[in-house]
Order: C-alpha cells, then sequence, then structure tokens
C-alpha cells in the first residue's frame, strides 16, 4: 500500500481488482473559466514544481506559448476570440488532463501498471512502467497524453499527485491569482461552482454551467464555463466527449472474443489429432507408387 | 542432402529460406503482438527484453514479414490461382477433415484450402502493414480517428491470420511426411502421388 491519498484503485493492463477496501474522498479541481485572466501562472507554476522546462518556442503572434501541450508542457492556456451576440469575447480555457472518472488512456494502456487511478480519482502515469506504445493517446478523448522525444515515455498532468498526497493543492491553483482555479473534494467543487453558475446566470449568461462530462464518468478536473451549452467554443473543448467506440471495441469485447477463438482454433487442432488420427500415406497408394516405378 | 534418389524437390533451398524469413518474424510478431493485445499475454514481452523493447522491434519485424512475404507472394501467386477442380475440392473439405480423402478430386501442387489460405494471407499481410504503419508512433503521427480505425483493424486481423496459420501448422503436422518439405525441400513419391496427384504426373510424368 502507498500513501493513503494515493491508494490505487484502477491500474492498466490489469484483469484482477486493485486493492480497494479502503475508500477515499475523490477530489476535484475546478477551473473557473470566467474569472482567468489568462495570466499563465499556473503554467509558470507547473513548470517549477514539476521541475520541467520546455524547449524555448518561437511567438506565432497570438498568446498561446507554448502552442501545444508537450512532455515538457503538462498545461497550457488557450486563448479564443470568439463574437457572441455582436460583442468580442476572449475566452481563456487552462488545458490538460482531465482526470476521467473512466479514463480511455488507461482503459488503451496495454503496460500493467503504466497507469493508474488513486481512490482519489488522480489518473497518473508511472513512466518507468511505461513502453512508449503511445496508446493512451489513442485512448484519450481530449488528446492530452505526449510522448516525449527524449526518452519515448508518455506524460501529461499529474494533477500534482505528490501533492495532493500529503495534503496540498496543485501548484497551480496555488499559484492562480484570481482564485481561478479551486481545489478540494469534488463535492465541495461541485457546491462551489454552484454559487459561481448563479452569479454569472445572474450577470446575464443564461448557458452559464458546469463541465463535468457524464460520457467520460464525469471528471476530476471540471469548468465553469459561460456558455455551457457550447464548449467547443472554448478551442474545442469537446461537447460530449466519451472514449471512442473504437477504442471500447479493441479494448473490450475484442480482447476476450479474439483470445478465446485462437484458443479454440488450436484446440481444434489438437482434438481433431487425436480423435481422426494423422493423415498418412496411405499403404495402396505405396504400392502403386512401387508398381509404377518397377514398370 | 540427398535422401532417396527417388524422392521429388517440392521446394528450393531459396524458397525454404524465404518461408522461414516470413516464419520467424511471423513467430516473433505474434508473441509480441499478443502481448501488447491481452494483459493475459504480457509475460511475453521478457522475451524481447522488456515491453521497451518489444514495442521497439514490432514494428521492424513487421516490415520484415511484409518484405519477406511479397517475395513468396510473386513467387507463388501463379501457382496459387484458383480452378474449378479447386473450388471442387473445396466443397469436399468435410470428407478431407473427417478423414476420407479417396473422393477428393485430383490436386496440382497445392489444393484448394491451400490456395484460399494463401490469398487470406495475403490479405491479411496488407492490411496489417497498412494497420501497423498508422500505430507507428515514432515515425508517424496520424489523426487519432486514423489511428484508432487502424488499432482495431490491426488487433482484429491479427488475430485472425495467427488463427489462419494456425490452421496452416496444424495441417503440416496432421498430413505425415509434409513438414520434412519445409526443412529439406522433398518429398516422396507415394506422398505426392496421394496428395498432390496431378503435381505428380506432372513432375514423374505417370
Amino acid at each position: 500500500m502507498a500513501l493513503q491519498s494515493l491508494d490505487i484503485a484502477r491500474r492498466s493492463a490489469t484483469t484482477t481488482d486493485s486493492p480497494s477496501v479502503r475508500r477515499t474522498t475523490e477530489v476535484a479541481k475546478l477551473i473557473d473559466v470566467s474569472t482567468c485572466i489568462g495570466c499563465k501562472a499556473c503554467q509558470a507554476a507547473c513548470m517549477e514544481w514539476n521541475d520541467i522546462r520546455d524547449e524555448v518556442g518561437s511567438n506565432s503572434g497570438v498568446y498561446d506559448n507554448p502552442r501545444d501541450l508537450s512532455a515538457e508542457s503538462w498545461t497550457v492556456m488557450r486563448y479564443a476570440e470568439v463574437e457572441e451576440a455582436g460583442k468580442l469575447e476572449w475566452l481563456i480555457r487552462k488545458d490538460g488532463c482531465m482526470h476521467c472518472a473512466d479514463p480511455g488512456c488507461l482503459k488503451a494502456c496495454p503496460a500493467p501498471g503504466a497507469i493508474v487511478q488513486y481512490a482519489n480519482g488522480i489518473v497518473d502515469f508511472h513512466e518507468e512502467n511505461c513502453i512508449g506504445c503511445g496508446y493512451c493517446i489513442t485512448g484519450c478523448p481530449f488528446n492530452v497524453p505526449r510522448l516525449s522525444k527524449k526518452d519515448g515515455k508518455a506524460y501529461k498532468c499529474t494533477l500534482c499527485s505528490d501533492r495532493v498526497a500529503v495534503g496540498q493543492a496543485p501548484a497551480c491553483v496555488k499559484a492562480c491569482p484570481t482564485g481561478a482555479l479551486q481545489f478540494g473534494s469534488k463535492e465541495q467543487m461541485k457546491d462551489y461552482a454552484e454559487h459561481r453558475i448563479g452569479d454569472l446566470k445572474e450577470r446575464g449568461f443564461a448557458n452559464a454551467g458546469l463541465y463535468d462530462p457524464p460520457g467520460v464518468g464525469g471528471t476530476h478536473v471540471m469548468y465553469v464555463l459561460h456558455h455551457a451549452d457550447r464548449p467547443s467554443l472554448y478551442n474545442n473543448l469537446p461537447d460530449d466527449p466519451s472514449i471512442s467506440p473504437m477504442v471500447a471495441l479493441w479494448k473490450g469485447v475484442a480482447k476476450p472474443l479474439a483470445t478465446a477463438t485462437m484458443a479454440l482454433v488450436g484446440l481444434a487442432g489438437l482434438f481433431h489429432y487425436v480423435m481422426k488420427g494423422p493423415n498418412e500415406v496411405s499403404t495402396e497408394t505405396e504400392k502403386e507408387v512401387e508398381k509404377e516405378e518397377s514398370v | 542432402m540427398i535422401r532417396d534418389p527417388k524422392d521429388l524437390q517440392r521446394y528450393t533451398a531459396s524458397e525454404r529460406a524465404n518461408h522461414w524469413a516470413v516464419g520467424m518474424s511471423f513467430i516473433l510478431l505474434a508473441l509480441s503482438g499478443l502481448a501488447l493485445f491481452h494483459p493475459l499475454f504480457w509475460p511475453l514481452a521478457n522475451l524481447f527484453g522488456g515491453g521497451t523493447w518489444m514495442r521497439i522491434l514490432h514494428p521492424y519485424l513487421g516490415v520484415l514479414m511484409a518484405l519477406s512475404f511479397l517475395i513468396i507472394f510473386l513467387r507463388f501467386k501463379t501457382l496459387n490461382a484458383m480452378t474449378a477442380t479447386d473450388w471442387q475440392w473445396v466443397d469436399r473439405v468435410k470428407e478431407m477433415v473427417n478423414g476420407d480423402d479417396h473422393n477428393m478430386p485430383e490436386q496440382g501442387k497445392y489444393n484448394g484450402g491451400q490456395k484460399l489460405l494463401f490469398w487470406a494471407l495475403s490479405v491479411c499481410v496488407l492490411l496489417l502493414f497498412v494497420s501497423g504503419v498508422m500505430l507507428w508512433r515514432a515515425y508517424f503521427d496520424l489523426p487519432v480517428g486514423m489511428v484508432r480505425l487502424g488499432a482495431v483493424i490491426h488487433a482484429a486481423i491479427a488475430a485472425f491470420m495467427i488463427g489462419l496459420i494456425t490452421v496452416h501448422v496444424y495441417a503440416a503436422i496432421w498430413v505425415k511426411g509434409t513438414i520434412r518439405a519445409m526443412w529439406y525441400g522433398s518429398v516422396t513419391r507415394a506422398w505426392a502421388r496421394q496428395h498432390h496427384r496431378g503435381w505428380y504426373r506432372q513432375i514423374t510424368g505417370k
């Protein structure tokens, strides 16, 4: 058993139960998009706490910097300029791992224990077990994991599992100057979001709401959105994410079905041999050949 | 090595080597592929020096198999063209499986079952190669929808092909006197007369 708060609830490529006697509180990070000012303090705090330094990129004419998530950038701010009711809105979304309750990455991963889900809901990569196949990228509905060019392993936000294990909030939450990032139990975060959504509705955002998509069983990183009816406005946040049916097929029914079929074909051969006997050249044919030869 | 001067040559040394290049790469691909497919087979990763080495090697083995299979394909494709007699053979295959080959139509170098297997394997290798490239993240970074489709195709076709090869190997074990054709290329006259009479006539003129 690891630290109590890090009890493992699910483990990749493992067909038996993980230790599940003990229950812990589910945690969540709440990202209130409506109070985010896009300062990137969270990005800086993430780099600092996790000791990762991405290559310095180049300015591509927009605020997004770095342009995308990478093995060394586990969270990035994505800026969208959207026109709503004749007014410009600057929608800024902190992107990173959503820590799904039903994680596509974990479902797709073939390496035992390379991806785990703690009892508190955090989905974590254990890179020492990662083989670098990239199936997690194939499985993720949010396009989050990235393979490192340096070591070929996959990386993503850990929700600062090391900090959470000792009762601390993730580094990004600690650094946020406006309170747009909140951390606590999932229940607490939902209550807090409720209050924020009420406030937004009062201010004219009739469709304000919580993004906790049920298609992936809910997430342990949730957003408060002013336009919860159209999540895709926020730099293509999926409207209704779920594990792709292709991945569900590949990592679901196909596995036992194919394994059973292959085993049956092998067994059919064995029993055919035992029951019908080998197909030998008949003595009749041998005699005929001898006869032909002697002519 | 000459065993019995009367034996018939079925495969040249180069054809045998070619078959084994395909066979070895297939065995290694199946073992590593199964380990990647289902946790039940994960211990097979140890045969390759661990999961990471297995992940690195699998696609290169795939390229090796695709290339060596392509040569086999080009060498044997005309010999495997289906004829009307082959279809008759396929229609009666139940009798053969039941252990009675007396009424089976006369066969050339290959019977209808072997020929269908040849074409099925050719399609499998092609699909595995294309879908495998789609999954090869060391060199390719394709849209995730394509990768997902590739993963399903790759897994399904691979499981199917493992089934086909099981049948192929079993047939060789079941029909006595066959495996030596794969090892040293020759078969006895009686074997040829019983299982491939058309080919026997053609070679011996009898």
